[in-house]
């Protein structure tokens, strides 16, 4: 168990940065854990979180890289379901980082 | 390729009463990333995990639910259900949140009968 | 007497031994029990000869929760938390049957 510090308000992360409470989540939090995994936000990258949050919101799972890959390809056009492009937006991986940023739980099947 | 077995995920328990229904739907969503031919069974008290509706909000547990519709995000597109135990139940086929393919419980042994891993809930 | 039963009645049988039993007082069914109530359920026959004779319950949240909230047999009375609480204080004894 950890805490995060933001905007003078403390949240509760597990051992790897990922939020406790789901309910937490907004886009300050959003930014500051973006900066705690060296990622600089784009629109881009903004796009992906929420596409996350929304899946996560229709099937109450965070889904595994492969899925993420082939559902964005599918909502946001072809060129951006490459696992090229969402690596080169999260090097640390898609699934790891995003939904780290996004506030969700670490991807079922992700170890 | 000859290293894809058959493996067939046999739900028999109501889900939140245990935690048999969870545990097994975590298993098929890892297993699917491993390329495998996945099947998956509702039979006996099974068959509730895919009533449509449920509201967990006033038992504080996570609805689980909606998570067998992304199922076919994760390729895994076989969902059969034992037509008896729906009967026995008061359930139809429109009462599922998903769509499946259903079947009789002979016809539901045949499948078991092909299947190279069953791993039962 | 308050019978409480949690368990499916086409998986355990809990609750049929409970009825063959039971002559008179109040069932109350939780968890994965309330389907005992729903309609069409291969067990709604005998749950009504017993509502001949014994007032029966079912805990609304996990009725909620397994998507069966609209098809509660008639004649069973669904309470809240507050409700199974009242049934306990109101009744002198209570059995939890496992």
């Amino acid at each position: 168990m950890a805490n995060i510090e933001v905007d003078g308000k403390s949240y509760e992360t597990d051992e790897e940065g990922y939020l406790i409470n789901l309910t937490d989540w907004n886009t300050e939090v959003a930014k500051y854990i973006a900066t705690t995994e060296s990622v600089d936000m784009t629109e881009q990258h903004w796009e992906v979180i929420n596409f996350l949050r929304e899946y996560f919101e229709e099937y109450q799972i965070a889904p595994a890289v492969r899925v993420l890959t082939k559902a964005i390809g599918k909502k946001l056009g072809a060129e951006k379901g490459t696992s090229e492009y969402l690596y080169g937006l999260f090097p640390y991986g898609p699934g790891k980082q995003a939904c780290k940023i996004a506030g969700l739980p670490k991807p079922t099947g992700c170890v | 390729m000859s290293d894809v077995k058959k493996f067939m995920f046999v739900n028999r328990k109501a889900p939140y009463g245990t935690i048999y229904a969870l545990e097994s739907l975590e298993v098929v969503l890892i297993t699917a990333a491993f390329d495998q031919d996945v099947s998956l069974v509702f039979m006996d008290d099974g068959v509730y995990q895919l009533k449509k509706g449920q509201q967990t909000k006033g038992i504080e547990i996570k609805n689980f639910s909606p998570t067998y519709r992304a199922l076919e995000d994760y390729d895994v597109e076989k969902l059969y259900v034992e037509q008896e135990s729906l009967t026995s139940r008061g359930l139809t086929e429109d009462d599922l949140l998903v769509g499946v393919t259903v079947l009789s419980r002979a016809e539901m042994g045949a499948l078991m009968d092909q299947q190279d891993v069953v791993l039962s809930f | 007497m308050l019978h409480i039963i949690n368990k499916s009645p086409s998986n355990n049988s809990a609750l049929e031994n409970c009825l063959s039993i039971a002559a008179s007082g109040e069932i109350l069914l939780i968890e994965d029990a309330v389907y005992a109530a729903t309609k069409g359920n291969a067990f709604e026959a005998k749950l009504r000869d017993a509502m001949g004779h014994l007032k029966v319950y079912v805990l609304q949240p996990d009725l909620d929760a397994r998507g069966m909230g609209d098809r509660l047999v008639e004649g069973v009375t669904a309470v809240d938390y507050g409700g199974f609480v009242d049934l306990t204080i109101s009744n002198n004894t209570c059995q939890s049957w496992l």
